[in-house]
């Protein structure tokens, strides 16, 4: 009996793929590697890798521990390599958090409120980051998280860095 | 405005085959043993049934998706999001050079209880279109029974999140959902949540990759996370996507696992315009004047990653809005 093994990428171990063009530009595609991405960046960077109008998915290198931040709407988390913590909390004054802002918001120092709870995730987990709430990231090894969430002012666009463009 | 019923469908009764005969405006539908016929005023076209009957159940269950749903280089659909154009060669540029090619737009109504009753009549009760070939019987033969279970599946099409109260459920055993013989290695493993008093219900996390390593069906785009209009619709993909997708918005393709081949082709002609190979963690854009179709050696994760708006088509014909996904 044939047996399967089914292949993940991690900071450690990726191959990329390609576009290998017949007639078209290549820039069209936006194409890039999530682990590359990580690999290169700044922990907790949120780099866009994905645009579809205001909507963006935001590849961020879990090192360490975040900043705080919250949004209007809600994210999800999905661990993509590693284990990431991610704590939630029910901000005491949510007036930062305008109803109607698009994108995250940092969040200065440690911000008052309640604790929600906490969720310990692994490759393949998804996390709800709830509009309003809170949240912070800790990584005790490196990993790899992919944000779905609306582009906001610290989101990063580095298209021509990560794509391939030939 | 009438309203558009089952009753409205047009359909003969069985042929010598145990099939009946269907039509739509001025194109008709038939099939025997192996082969369906679709006539229209100025041509006819063959299909192998097994493919015609892939095609045919995405284009139901999905609504008639976004943009347009080739069932091969001739026949298919575009969605008008209230009405629907099927066509037979209008995409394609030979036909439309020698002015063979048919459009007619119906009501959604009418055109999804045609389809749907076409794909009830010819689909056996040994044949399940959303399934791989490898996990299914065949499509051929004369009439026999039916699989209403398969082609009525229900969509999931998460409000939320997969796993949060109220919303679409977790997969295991117990609810029907076996592990596919294609990831028995994938952890299935849950996230540890632990949730403070007073907060139950708010903190929610689950096993993507084990969800998915559950489903049943292939090449079906199903929703587990909602961002207002921004949708995670991650799919499980094995051999061939049974239609060819033609874009009417930009569209993004994550590789969550394995790998995909993907055939890209200009939108209204079908002039090759690149191939694309994706392993796990690549990311791609499929640009909104273009179509394309994948091959799936081993049966892969992907994550489809689409902009629900209703406004794009619009935008992106008026030229508002680009078809490029990102301009560097």
């Amino acid at each position: 009996m044939t047996k399967y093994v089914t292949r993940f990428g991690s900071l450690a171990s990726y191959e990329k793929g390609g576009v290998e063009i017949i007639d078209d530009d290549p820039k069209r595609y936006a194409f890039s590697n999530i682990f590359e991405v990580a690999s290169r960046s700044k922990p907790y960077a949120k780099v866009a890798v994905g645009k579809n109008m205001q909507y963006v998915l935001e590849v961020i290198r879990a090192e360490g521990t975040s900043e705080w931040r919250a949004a209007a709407h809600d994210e999800f988390a999905l661990v993509m390599d590693g284990e990431v913590e991610i704590r939630l909390l029910k901000l005491a004054d949510p007036s930062g958090v305008r109803p109607n802002h698009e994108g995250s918001i940092r969040l200065s120092g440690e911000p008052a409120g309640r604790k929600m709870g906490r969720v310990r995730a692994r490759r393949g987990h998804m996390t709800l980051l709830p509009a309003g709430a809170a949240y912070q990231f800790h990584a005790d090894r490196p990993g790899v998280v992919l944000l779905q969430t609306i582009a906001g002012q610290d989101t990063q666009y580095r298209w021509s860095e990560i794509c391939q463009t030939m | 405005m009438s309203v558009q019923t089952v009753s409205d469908v047009k359909a003969t009764g069985p042929n010598e085959h145990g099939y009946r005969r269907f039509s739509l405006g001025e194109l008709t539908f038939a099939r025997d043993e192996y082969f369906v016929y679709i006539k229209w005023p100025t041509g006819r076209h063959v299909m192998s049934a097994d493919g015609f009957l892939r095609a045919l159940q995405r284009d139901v269950a999905w609504e008639f998706f976004y943009g347009i749903v080739n069932f091969d280089g001739v026949i298919g659909t575009v969605n008008h999001y209230g009405t629907v154009d099927l066509f037979a060669g209008r995409y394609n540029d030979a036909y439309r050079k020698a002015e063979l090619d048919h459009l007619e737009n119906f009501p959604t109504p009418l055109i999804k209880a045609t389809f749907k009753a076409i794909l009830e009549d010819w689909t056996n009760s040994t044949f399940d279109p959303f399934a791989s070939p490898h996990e299914t019987g065949t499509a051929f033969g004369p009439k026999a029974g039916d699989n209403r279970a398969a082609v009525t599946r229900r969509r999931v099409a998460a409000k939320r999140m997969v796993g949060v109260p109220e919303d679409e459920a977790l997969r295991s055993d117990a609810n029907g959902f076996p592990i596919n013989r294609h990831f028995v290695d994938v952890p299935q493993d849950e996230p540890e949540v632990v949730v403070e008093p007073g907060f139950e219900g708010q903190v929610s996390a689950f096993n993507l990759f084990a969800y998915l390593s559950r489903s049943n069906v292939t090449w079906n785009p199903s929703v587990v996370s909602v961002c207002k209009d921004s949708l995670y619709c991650p799919t499980t993909e094995e051999y061939i996507l049974p239609i060819i997708h033609g874009n009417d918005r930009v569209e993004w393709f994550v590789q969550l696992s394995d790998e995909i081949y993907w055939d890209v082709e200009d939108r209204d002609t079908g002039a090759v315009r690149a191939k694309v190979v994706m392993k796990p963690g690549d990311v791609a854009a499929m640009p909104a004047d273009i179509r394309h179709q994948g091959y799936s050696p081993k049966r892969a994760m992907l994550l489809v990653w689409e902009n629900a708006s209703p406004d794009l088509p619009a935008l992106i014909a008026s030229g508002k809005a680009p078809t490029n996904p990102v301009n560097f």
